[in-house]
């Protein structure tokens, strides 16, 4: 069977290093750790005979500044395909180059590129000079002082920036973002758990406190404590289970930034993440019979449909109209546990109960009311970071055992 | 008019950005340009982003733009706490990159996207000015 030899995949043979680079100096007080990075990845780009735009995976320790490489990816102007922030201390390198022959050997990128720099000499006695505040070792990062300084303090206002443009584009209205808030809220309704378990009206979202415009404040996703785990298995291990398990069709992901000033607020990473997934797992849009979809604000929601391809862009606003959104018969049932609208957002990071909704849906095991018929294949997706500068994001394809 | 002067907090200069700001204080918003594809690069750094070479040179800015999104903050936070409402925006520069910052000396409520602006400097101590935007008059 195909599932049992890709189980026995080795990386012997599947990856080879290309290039290296040691910085030569070793007191470094005139430079960032940005530019130390970009110094070293430049060296063994070109030790390679490769240049940084070939790079397709990108690869480093959580003391690189920024939200784990994302940062960099953005100051370094990649593009890529992988991304892996395994920290593990000062094996985390050795741990990066494994990890890198298993996402070439499984055909997640071509070329990786692991980074390490720091500046602990240098910065004895104090945070680094000049390395751009961020006391204590690790520098800001690199964009902070171009964006951090504009009291654009907390998500609702970045992504509403986002939800304003959008609007200006596509003529995208608040009533339509607010039909996303309703269906998750019927949703909400038969989940025990859920924070809010309210059914709301369009009204009433439009009723809200304004609080960043065009976002009210039930456009928002609920702040809770909380959290969430995944067991993810070989197809051995699977078979001898008696629990039903999920199988994993594809997965995508892709990080967005401000790609050196081109900003454009329409689109999120799922453009690039959910054909990814889509292409491994072998299926279309039409096939995805629920859809586990980040909702941090409605905006998220609306942009990541029309990324993912569920209908053009530009049309999210009408799509999400006449309960498309609300299980069990909508076009595409999303969030039937609430989402991060009303149910669960916890720890501020809402991918984790993305994947478990999805989960129950193909178990059976989401509540009768909101259950899918015949839950075949499901796709779960999620941004982190900001919509508005810079974001991962990731998409997954679950079905069936048998799918 | 703004109900309240925003605050001008301090940027932190590092060794790719020491210059711009350097040139803030002198009311001179520099950009870069790099010296091989000739892309002009946002934020400002030490390799250009798009062809990844290390030789890129400083150049005066125009200063102009127009909006191409905005939010009005009702409830800022840290030391924006007394300052809403107030507007931050992306502004597209005429030189092409979307930089974010806030529009002053206006009513928040008549910034618009597609609105001309263009940039002024507020002192933020330590030598440096923070660059914000306002409408285009007359």
């Amino acid at each position: 069977m195909g599932d049992d030899q890709g189980a026995r995949m080795s990386i012997r043979g599947k990856a080879f290093i290309a290039g290296i680079y040691e910085h030569p100096r070793r007191e470094i007080p005139d430079r960032t750790l940005t530019q130390i990075h970009a110094e070293v990845a430049l060296g063994a780009v070109a030790d390679a005979g490769l240049t940084l735009s070939d790079v397709d995976g990108y690869f480093c320790d959580s003391t690189v500044p920024g939200m784990g490489g994302i940062s960099m990816v953005d100051y370094l102007g990649l593009q890529c395909s992988y991304l892996d922030n395994t920290e593990t201390g000062g094996s985390s390198y050795l741990g990066h180059v494994g990890h890198a022959a298993t996402a070439i050997a499984a055909g997640k990128c071509s070329v990786a590129l692991v980074t390490l720099a720091g500046k602990p000499r240098s910065s004895r006695g104090g945070p680094p000079r000049g390395g751009g505040g961020g006391g204590g070792g690790v520098d800001a990062p690199p964009e902070t002082s171009f964006e951090g300084l504009w009291g654009l303090a907390g998500a609702p206002y970045n992504y509403a920036l986002a939800a304003r443009r959008h609007m200006y584009e596509f003529g995208t209205t608040s009533e339509q973002l607010a039909e996303i808030k309703v269906a998750a809220s019927i949703h909400a309704q038969y989940n025990p758990h859920a924070l809010l378990q309210n059914v709301v009206t369009v009204d009433e979202v439009l009723a809200s406190p304004m609080v960043s415009d065009p976002l009210h404040r039930l456009d928002c996703c609920v702040i809770t404590d909380g959290g969430g785990a995944v067991v993810v298995v070989s197809p051995e291990v699977a078979r001898g289970l008696e629990r039903q398990t999920v199988k994993i069709l594809g997965h995508g992901e892709a990080q967005k930034h401000a790609m050196n000033g081109r900003v454009d607020l329409t689109y999120s990473g799922a453009v690039w993440s959910g054909p990814r997934a889509f292409e491994e797992a072998g299926v279309s849009q039409a096939d995805i019979d629920y859809a586990s979809i980040y909702d941090s604000f409605t905006i998220t929601v609306l942009e990541q449909i029309e990324d993912l391809g569920f209908c053009e862009k530009g049309q999210g606003g009408r799509f999400v109209l006449d309960g498309a959104l609300v299980a069990p018969h909508g076009k595409l049932p999303f969030n039937t546990d609430g989402g991060g609208l009303c149910n669960n957002h916890p720890a501020n990071r809402g991918g984790m109960t993305k994947v478990l909704e999805a989960v129950r849906q193909v178990r059976g095991e989401a509540h009768p009311a909101v259950q899918v018929p015949n839950c075949n294949i499901v796709l779960a997706h999620g941004t982190g970071g900001a919509l508005s500068t810079r974001m991962g994001s990731a998409t997954l394809i679950l079905g069936r055992e048998d799918a | 008019m703004t109900a309240n002067p925003l605050p001008v907090p301090a940027p932190s200069p590092n060794f790719d950005t020491q210059e711009f700001w350097d040139a803030t204080a002198q009311g001179k918003f520099l950009l870069k340009r790099c010296d091989s594809c000739g892309v002009i690069i946002w934020y400002p750094r030490f390799l250009c982003p798009d062809c990844h070479i290390t030789e890129t040179s400083w150049f005066e800015a125009s200063g102009k733009g127009t909006i191409y999104t905005f939010t009005i903050v009702r409830r800022g936070q840290g030391a924006y706490r007394d300052a809403a409402p107030f507007v931050v925006a992306y502004v597209e520069l005429e030189e092409g990159p979307r930089i974010l910052t806030n529009i002053v000396e206006c009513d928040p409520e008549s910034v618009a996207i597609g609105q001309a602006v263009e940039v002024v400097f507020q002192d933020a101590g330590d030598g440096t000015a923070l660059y914000r935007f306002r409408p285009v008059t007359g």
